[in-house]
Order: C-alpha cells, then structure tokens, then sequence
C-alpha cells in the first residue's frame, strides 16, 4: 500500500479535514482578519475538550454501554472544591491540584462500585452517581465563585509565541495517552476488552481490574479539566461542565474511536475538539443566533456520525 | 405463604410499596396533604411526568435510550403555547411533525446502526435549539381546553389519580396484553427470533419511537396546560426523571422487560419525592442528590432481591 493510500484509511483524517475546512471558511468570510486568535482560541478550548475526552476514549473503547455521563458532575465538583481551598493563595496552588485529583479518584471508584456491586450499565449508574456529585458541589460552593491563584490563572491564559502554554501541555498528555494506549499493556487490555470480552478474560487479562482502572483514570481526568478550567475561566461555577456531556462523547466519536468500542486513537481526539470549537465560532461569525447554532450543531454532530461510524445493517 | 414471600412477588411489589411508604411518610409529616386539594397540589406535576416516562419506556423497551425526551418535551411545550394556541392547524401540524421526526430518529437507529446514546444526545441540542427560536424568551399561552382539561376537579378522586390511573391501564393493554404489544416487546427482548417469524425490525423500532414521540408530545401539552405559559429549558430534567421512572418502576434496561404500571408508579414516585425532600426541610442543595440517592438505593434492592432469587 502506498504512503498516500495508508493516509487515507487512517481514522482521525476526516476530523482533521473538517476543522481545517471550518476554519477556512470563518477565515474566508471574514476575509482572514482574526484568524490567528481564532486558532488560538480554538487550540485553548480544545485542549480542554481533548483532557476529558481521552478519558471518555479509554471508557467508550471497554465495549457497548460503556460510558462516563458523570464528567460534567466531577468537572464542577473537582473545580470548586479546588477553588474553595485555594482560595486564591499561590502556595496552594499544589494542594489544589492534588485535592482536584483526588476527588476525581473518589468519584471514579464510586462509579466504578456502583457498576460492579450493582450490576447497572454505566450510563445509569454514572448519571444516578453524577446527581450527587452535583448536589455535594451545590453544597459546597454556596453559589460563590472563589477566584482562582492569578499565577494559576496566568498559567492557563499563558502563550508561547501564540500558542497558548495550555494547549502544548495538553497535546504533550495526549501523546502520553497515544503512548498508553497503543503501548502499554493496559492500553492493549483495554482494547482487547473492547473487542471481545469473554476471549480478553480467557486470554489472561484481569478484565475487571483494567475497567476499574479506565473509570478511575477517565474521573481523574475530569477533576483536572474542572480544576484548569476553573482557573482559566476565574472561578469554578455551578454549569461550567454542562457542555462537556454532549462534547465529551462527540469528540471520541468524531474522531474515528469505534462507539462500539475495541478501536481507539488519539490523533482524531484533536482534530474532533478544534473542528467542534471552530464549527461553533464559524456559526458566530455568520452571525447564527443561538436557536441556529444549536440546531446546526446538533444535525452536524449526528452527521458526522452516520458517515464515519455507521455500517449498514445486513438483512 | 410461600408464593406470599417469593422473590418475583417481592420485586413486583417493590414499586408500589416505595410509593405508599413515601405517601405516608409525606402525610405524617405534614397531615394537610391527607386532603382532595392536597393530593391535587402533590400530583400535578406527576402527569406530565408520567406521560415522559412512558415515552422513556417504549424506548428502553427496544434496548435503546433516549438522552433527547427533555428537550423534546420543552419543544413540543413550547409549540403547543405558541402555533397551537394561535393557529391550532400549523400547531396540530408541527406537534405531528414531531412524532414523525421521532420515528425517523428511531429508524435511523437502527438501519445505520448507530449508538441511540450518542443519537439522542444530539438530537437534544436540535429540539433545546429549535424551542429557542421558536421561544426565545419565556411565554406563550396555554390553549383554554388543555388549560380546563388540566385543571378539571371531579368529584371524590383528584384528577391527576385519575389521569395516572388511566395513563398506566390503557398503556398496560396496549402492550403487554394485546398481540401487537407482545411483538413490539419482542423486539427488544429477541429481535433475532423476531426477524426469522417475519417481522420487520425496522417498522417495529419505528413503530415503537413514534410512540414515544406521541406520549412526549402529550407530556409537553400536559405541562403547558399545567403552568399555562411555556420556556425552551422548562422540561430539561424530564431526561433524567424518565429514565429514574422506569427504573423505578421496575423496568429493565435490555431485553424488553419493561412495566407500564410500575412506570407510572415510578413517575410518581419522583414527582412525590421533591415534595418529600422538601416537608423534611432538607437543605435544598441536596434535592438533585437526594433523588440520584433513591435511584441507587432502589437498585440496590433490587440486587438483594436477585439474590435471593438465585439461591433458590
């Protein structure tokens, strides 16, 4: 097979393609002024998109019904506890962050618990699990917004000859999750798992061991994503992991991961978080008002989907 | 005595027994309620409930799930206070545009074989957007005879009892007793065997989704005729209140095993819950908690119950 041909059976290709064609046509229409700080806008939020969904990537590779809906509860949760102890104090910067991670373990091995001990899919004991997690954030914000360390805030609004420190930090994680993925034998496990759980198991792979692990790692992901995000957007808020439900999932799928799970990559994690950011200010630019935006958003996510990942049903 | 005690009845009984200990605890705490205006005020909301857990149900009932009934409900919410209040044919028409738009959903599922999660999640984001052009600030007007229909007090048994009671028998024979119904389940519980006897699966999934699209439909026209003006975020948490309901209600999340009845009992259940929580003066942070709480501790029971079914 040719070098072009392997290119273009790659998975993560189209999410690519789609963000450079997004982004050309913002910077066509409004003629390339802003294109610069719309990539870099693009490549800040897209780092954050990218942090959960390559939790959410390990989670959805484990096989059918495997998925994390609690993100969004843990984001807000991790942001504000993190926030709230902080207090704005630079030299508990490193305890905010570990606070941040730690509730991000608990949370992912009580999602973990509650799919083992009570035998329920996950998306039903991660969004029952994800109500109290967004109650006990409720509780513990009281509705006021701790403004985060302004070195911690300088950090995730940082740029390095424009290109936002955030976003290097990320893709440096990401290629450590490329690594972990294709790599390590928790990676392979995780695949393997995805693509035929009985014949993982009789393979020797401690199935139950490496899900427990993947849930963890995708909840400690979220508290990081919650507590950077909160630093970046000056202070945890109640709402501020709502969009990262839908966003999430999208990102996996977009980007070439199988939903029925077994195949992953990380490259199309990229792809997929900048094409969503760039298609929503793409809109903006138009001048599309919300109703639009949403509506468009929605059909696009649902259309992506049927062409990369559906395979017609053989009657 | 011993059929008394089984483990099936048990769990069959576990519905309705959450509820009545819930009733009675709501009215030791507070006596006013024991009244015809009391249970009135405590029910209401639990019809449009209802109606949304049943949509929820068909769904579940064919192995799918739908994260989009909220944002469903608020769009039909807010066309019933807009089109059919003003022009009721361009409203009777969107509404049935709706269900259509529902089935299409349902058979895109299936003939491209698409995770109904993931689906559903976007479609939400198009029914949120489209309440938001057609609403985009809170208004609109209830339609006088869902307004009167809403608020109808017959005589002795509070309206909503009566609508609930109706809502789960007439869902109850539509499809566990009749022979369509049987068939419809089927096709969640063994679409293989299903297709091998000849049906499609494709106008069964169908079939099944423009159901839900109707009873999602009527959730929002009942809420509307509750609260008499409409907002595009009014039902978001119908989502999650739906499928809370038929898990509740003893539904099960694969295979067809679903309950009408113990669905709506599910519902109101939840409705009651946020009054429960509320009589017991907790600290209102914790009422979204509170109801993820009872969700897992319901399934939990249930797990014992399995389990003392499976020694036997």
């Amino acid at each position: 097979m040719t070098a072009a041909g392997r290119l273009l059976r790659q998975p993560w290709l189209w999410a690519w393609v789609g963000a450079v064609a997004v982004w050309a046509a913002t910077a066509a229409f409004t003629g390339g002024m802003g294109s610069g700080q719309v990539l870099s806008a693009a490549l800040t939020f897209g780092a954050f998109f990218v942090i959960v969904a390559l939790g959410q990537m390990f989670v959805v590779t484990l096989g059918p019904g495997n998925v994390d809906l609690s993100i969004p509860a843990s984001m807000t949760l991790a942001g504000t506890v993190a926030m709230k102890t902080m207090g704005g104090a630079a030299l508990m910067i490193p305890v905010g962050l570990a606070l941040a991670l730690l509730v991000g373990l608990v949370v992912g091995v009580i999602n973990y618990s509650l799919i083992r001990l009570l035998r329920i899919p996950p998306i039903i004991a991660t969004l029952s699990s994800s109500f109290i997690f967004q109650s006990a954030a409720i509780w513990w914000n009281r509705g006021l917004r701790v403004k985060p360390p302004a070195a911690l805030a300088d950090f995730t609004t940082a740029k390095i000859a424009g290109v936002p420190i955030i976003a290097i930090f990320v893709v440096l994680l990401a290629i450590a999750g490329h690594v972990v993925l294709t790599r390590t034998i928790f990676g392979r496990s995780v695949l393997a798992i995805g693509q035929n759980m009985r014949a993982a198991h009789l393979a020797g792979i401690a199935v139950e061991r490496v899900r427990a692990a993947t849930y963890i790692m995708c909840a400690v992901l979220a508290g990081l994503c919650g507590f950077l995000l909160a630093a970046f957007s000056g202070g945890a808020a109640l709402n501020m992991g709502e969009e990262y439900l839908l966003n999430s999932i999208a990102v996996v799928v977009i980007g070439g991961t199988s939903v029925a799970g077994g195949f992953a990559n990380v490259p199309g994690l990229w792809g997929a978080a900048l094409f969503l950011f760039l298609l929503v200010t793409m809109l903006n630019t138009f001048g599309a008002g919300a109703g639009i935006r949403m509506v468009l958003t929605g059909l696009i996510i649902i259309g992506v989907i049927v062409a990369a990942s559906g395979s017609r049903r053989e009657t | 005595m011993s059929a008394l005690v089984s483990p099936r009845f048990l769990r069959a009984l576990l519905p309705p027994l959450s509820l009545t200990v819930l009733l009675l605890a709501i009215f030791y705490l507070q006596p006013r309620t024991m009244s015809y205006f009391g249970l009135n005020l405590l029910l209401n909301l639990a019809v449009p409930i209802a109606l949304a857990t049943i949509a929820q149900m068909f769904i579940l009932c064919v192995n799918e799930i739908d994260l989009s009934i909220g944002g469903f409900v608020s769009l039909a919410a807010c066309i019933t206070a807009t089109w059919l209040h003003d022009t009721p044919l361009l409203g009777i028409a969107a509404l049935l545009g709706l269900v259509a738009a529902y089935a299409g959903m349902g058979a895109l599922i299936h003939v491209r074989q698409l995770p109904s999660i993931v689906v559903t999640l976007g479609m939400s984001f198009v029914w949120l957007g489209l309440a938001v052009l057609i609403l985009p600030t809170p208004g609109g007007k209830a339609p006088d005879y869902l307004r009167t229909l809403m608020t109808l007090k017959p005589p002795f048994v509070p309206f909503p009892i009566i609508a609930s009671v109706v809502l789960a028998l007439v869902v109850h024979f539509a499809l566990m007793r009749s022979a369509f119904g049987t068939v419809l389940r089927g096709a969640g519980g063994n679409p293989r065997s299903l297709e091998r006897a000849g049906w499609s699966l494709l106008k069964l999934k169908t079939t099944m989704f423009a159901a839900s699209g109707l009873f999602g439909v009527l959730s929002g026209m009942a809420l509307v005729g509750l609260t008499t003006s409409a907002d595009a975020n009014l039902a978001l948490r119908y989502t999650l209140l739906s499928i809370a309901g038929v898990i509740l209600g003893g539904g099960e999340f694969v295979g067809g095993r679903v309950s009408p009845i113990g669905a709506v009992i599910g519902a109101v259940t939840l409705a009651l819950a946020g009054s429960f929580l509320s009589f017991l003066r907790l600290n209102p942070d914790w009422q979204i908690g509170a109801q993820g709480a009872i969700l897992i501790i319901v399934l939990a029971l249930r797990v014992l119950i399995g389990r003392v079914e499976a020694k036997r």
